[in-house]
């Protein structure tokens, strides 16, 4: 007792020194970046959760075999080349010469054990690799993926596919992700040990994560990043003050009302880009009756000149002035542009409340009707004030909203499978993780099907079989360009003809950064460390 | 006395098993877990698996009992987000927690008492006005406002102090401590403040109350008449008498400080269980909501019995009574 209180004595003195003493002027202090998010990274292992904030923070420390340049074109990395031998079998070339961090060289049965790994029970990113498919190694630096079914979009999101080491893994018992339902500490949780540009020092969960450069790594960096310290502040207030006094030295996101001040600072700035999310309003098209609704017997949404009605009364255009701040970008489409190559043929239909008046009066809606509409208040930007927004433009044709807006826990939730598709009418956004358009016609456009997840998130279950057949065939199509015609009819089908959503527009990403740090803007918002220069 | 501390415990668990049935029937309102466990293209059919799997399709009793018999064990789960027994969270979280409650307490007490005193002792002065208006802001102005413009103004515009977080902590054991560090002193300052505003106001205004009572009374007078000096008076006597009651709600206010630190700590980006709460809240994450809960009950439960305990020893008329029945 004595001896500690003794001992935090000496300490106190060596502290209160400290405060006295100067820290010396070093010379080529090391590069740190201090670097700031609205929420938490749950886990430094990778296949944990399948969300963009922990995929790419993870990607400084795990590689894939292919990885994505600032222009969001696929590059070689951990996989220095490849070739499809037939539809079916795919040879992949590795890196040599790469070692991890605990020094273990690089081969072909760390992807072989990679690939068993990504799609064992604990994983969230089963999806990266298809169940049927088998990998085999062929020599140490070479790998084959022998599918059942073509897919040329296989390779589509293996930038966050990240290589574990199999003998790391296999040695720390992490040789597969934590079941979700554990009740022991997963090693992997903590600890990490990939090829990538920085090494991970410490992860205390929720409060702070340091990451170190790694002298080892394999490619040449663009940035001079040594240090990397994350900490999460959710306070959307004090992340904006830890930006503007210079306590951190990017962070993310800048609220749309506090971009004038980041801006008007001189050390600062907002770097602002569209985002590939697009954010849409859809219907409930397969109850006979809507959930929550005051028109009863039938359903409204089923009817396309209700839907098309509601498509002209908004005017989304004020919504990016108002709402946005213009900094939104509007869209006829459900994929960024930037992600399709024949968008410019396609564009919003017009605002016109009279015509939406006319088409609800021809529907047997002259007074229009009241529905609830279900709206996140905590997951896009300015998500509930775009659905205030909506509810005006409606009421100016009649339709009586009832808002409800939850926090997304709840809205999730309540719209999800689980909780039985429970809306009629709401706000969602959807970023294709595969950065294309087929993502969008499995997940959202297509008719659900809960045996293969077809539509999983077509929350409405919007379904026109015409269209599934389309986008089911493109898969068959390799070549790229052909694809997107077919995609283009498949999006006229279901968007111009059917309107079986209402596109509203891509959010725009707001990443506050001091003018002393030069960051790289993807339109995915991933952070990539190694591409970070600081003065 | 035996006979009381046993139906006093036997009280206590009722109560914290009560906290545990409530804050399991409130779970089922929050949201769904597992929608924040997987990411969007989880199929349906999966999270149905990772649903039975972690028995939320079981009803709220069932749930709650399972965690109370756990919890008696010591066993409060791992948490669903970051995979971590969340014994060993809080326990990490709990220093900063704990340093930022004693150091608000300290300070409330070393500016809440001499305030109250001097408003009592010279009720007209100017700067008794000044104190009466500063506690109107302490007891009107919400935690997170004061919290914001103090950051504003110190952190932003003058650049003394730092914005967020803890600064650099030193490890002592399993304790962190950021006492020890210029950068952890200087970031326990606005959030301390902060923290102790709302219990200064109210320990200055019981202080100010209690001395101008207790200076009304026979004993002062006899004191004056006796012709001791007038800062014997006040604060030999006086004072001192007006601490006991100081002293209990200070101690009662103890577990609120902890409690209510989730703002303050929210707002500095404080690493403490307050903000481990809020974040488990916004998850979903039901193993480390419910530890909380407990935890924060049981503080209270054990505070309560306590001061209980002291009274009974204290005053003798609780004891006769306690007697007969």
């Amino acid at each position: 007792m004595r001896l500690q209180t003794a001992k935090s004595l000496v300490l106190a003195v060596i502290a209160a020194a400290a405060l006295l003493i100067p820290a010396p002027a070093g010379a080529a202090e090391p590069k740190v970046l201090r670097f700031a998010f609205q929420g938490e990274l749950k886990s430094v292992d990778p296949y944990q959760i399948n969300e963009s904030f922990s995929l790419s923070v993870n990607g400084a420390v795990y590689e894939g075999l292919l990885r994505r340049g600032p222009d969001m074109k696929l590059q070689p990395c951990l996989a220095t080349s490849w070739e499809v031998l037939d539809p079916l079998h795919w040879r992949f070339h590795l890196r040599h010469g790469v070692k991890f961090d605990d020094g273990e060289d690089f081969t072909a049965d760390d992807v072989v054990f990679s690939a068993g790994r990504v799609r064992s029970a604990g994983s969230d990113l089963k999806g990266r690799i298809p169940a049927d498919a088998k990998v085999v190694k062929v020599d140490d630096y070479t790998v084959d993926f022998l599918l059942k079914t073509p897919d040329p979009l296989l390779i589509n999101e293996w930038e966050t596919w990240g290589i574990f080491s199999k003998k790391w893994s296999e040695a720390h018992g992490a040789a597969e992700p934590t079941p979700m339902n554990a009740t022991t500490p997963p090693y992997a949780a903590l600890h990490a040990n990939g090829t990538g540009p920085f090494i991970l020092v410490s992860h205390e969960p929720g409060v702070k994560t340091v990451w170190k450069r790694n002298p080892n790594w394999w490619d040449k960096r663009k940035g001079n990043i040594d240090e990397v310290i994350f900490t999460p502040i959710p306070n959307a207030a004090t992340r904006v003050a830890a930006l503007l006094s210079g306590e951190v030295d990017w962070m993310d996101p800048v609220p749309l009302n506090d971009q004038a001040r980041v801006n008007a600072n001189p050390e600062t700035k907002v770097m602002t880009g569209p985002e590939l999310r697009t954010i849409f309003l859809g219907f409930d098209q397969f109850r006979d009756q809507l959930g929550h609704s005051n028109v009863k017997g039938k359903n409204p949404f089923k009817d396309v000149r209700v839907r098309k009605a509601f498509y002209e009364a908004i005017n989304e255009d004020a919504i990016n002035r108002k709402v946005m701040r213009g900094q939104a970008t509007p869209t006829a489409l459900m994929i960024a542009p930037s992600l399709f190559s024949l968008s410019n043929d396609f564009h919003r239909l017009p605002f016109d409340p009279a015509e939406s008046k006319k088409l609800l009066a021809e529907a047997g809606y002259p007074d229009g009707f009241e529905v609830q509409m279900d709206c996140p208040n905590d997951r896009y930007v300015n998500d509930e004030q775009i659905c205030q927004a909506v509810v005006g433009m409606l009421a100016r044709v009649g339709v009586k909203i009832d808002l409800n807006a939850e926090p997304k826990s709840k809205f999730f939730a309540a719209i999800s499978a689980a909780g039985g598709f429970d809306s009629s009418f709401y706000l969602l956004g959807w970023t294709p993780s595969t950065l294309e358009s087929f993502n969008v016609f499995q997940y959202i456009m297509g008719c659900r099907d809960p045996k293969t997840n077809w539509g999983g998130n077509n929350v409405g279950d919007y379904c026109n079989p015409k269209v599934d057949a389309l986008a089911r065939s493109a898969l068959q199509e390799t070549d790229e360009e052909k694809r997107d015609e077919i995609f283009a009819k498949a999006w006229r089908i279901s968007l111009m003809d059917d309107v079986g959503y209402i596109p509203l527009h891509q959010q725009a990403l707001a990443w506050g950064v001091s003018k002393s740090t030069h960051v790289i803007q993807r339109p995915d918002n991933y952070y990539i460390f190694a591409w970070v220069t600081k003065d | 006395m035996i006979a009381f501390i046993l139906r006093r415990l036997l009280a206590s668990i009722g109560v914290l098993i009560a906290v545990g049935l409530i804050a399991f029937a409130m779970f089922r309102y929050v949201g769904d877990p597992v929608n924040q466990m997987v990411g969007i293209e989880t199929s349906a059919a999966e999270r149905a698996q990772l649903t039975h799997q972690l028995g939320l399709d079981q009803p709220a009793i069932v749930q709650a009992a399972r965690f109370l018999i756990n919890a008696a064990r010591l066993n409060f789960g791992v948490s669903y987000q970051f995979k971590q027994p969340v014994a060993d969270l809080i326990a990490a979280r709990a220093p900063a927690t704990l340093e930022l409650a004693l150091v608000a307490s300290i300070l409330s007490l070393a500016a809440g008492v001499p305030m109250g005193v001097y408003a009592a002792l010279r009720r007209d002065s100017a700067l008794t006005r000044l104190f009466q208006a500063l506690s109107l802001i302490g007891i009107s102005l919400p935690t997170f406002l004061i919290g914001v413009l103090m950051i504003y103004l110190f952190a932003v515009t003058l650049r003394w102090l730092p914005s967020f977080g803890r600064g650099d902590v030193v490890r002592i054991g399993w304790w962190t401590t950021g006492l020890l560090t210029v950068s952890g002193l200087k970031s326990l300052i606005m959030p301390s403040i902060t923290l102790a505003l709302f219990q200064m106001t109210l320990i200055m205004r019981l202080v100010r109350a209690e001395m101008l009572e207790v200076l009304r009374s026979d004993y002062i007078r006899f004191a004056r008449a006796r012709g001791l000096s007038e800062r014997t008076i006040h604060f030999r006597h006086a004072l001192k008498n007006t601490l006991i009651p100081v002293i209990t709600v200070v101690g009662l206010q103890l577990g609120s400080i902890v409690a209510f630190s989730i703002i303050t700590e929210t707002v500095f980006a404080w690493p403490g269980m307050g903000q481990l709460f809020l974040q488990s809240i916004q998850n979903v994450d039901i193993p480390i909501m419910a530890a909380y809960l407990l935890l924060i009950a049981t503080l209270f439960v054990v505070i309560n019995f306590i001061v209980d305990l002291i009274y009974v020893l204290v005053d003798p008329r609780l004891r006769v009574h306690l007697g007969r029945a």
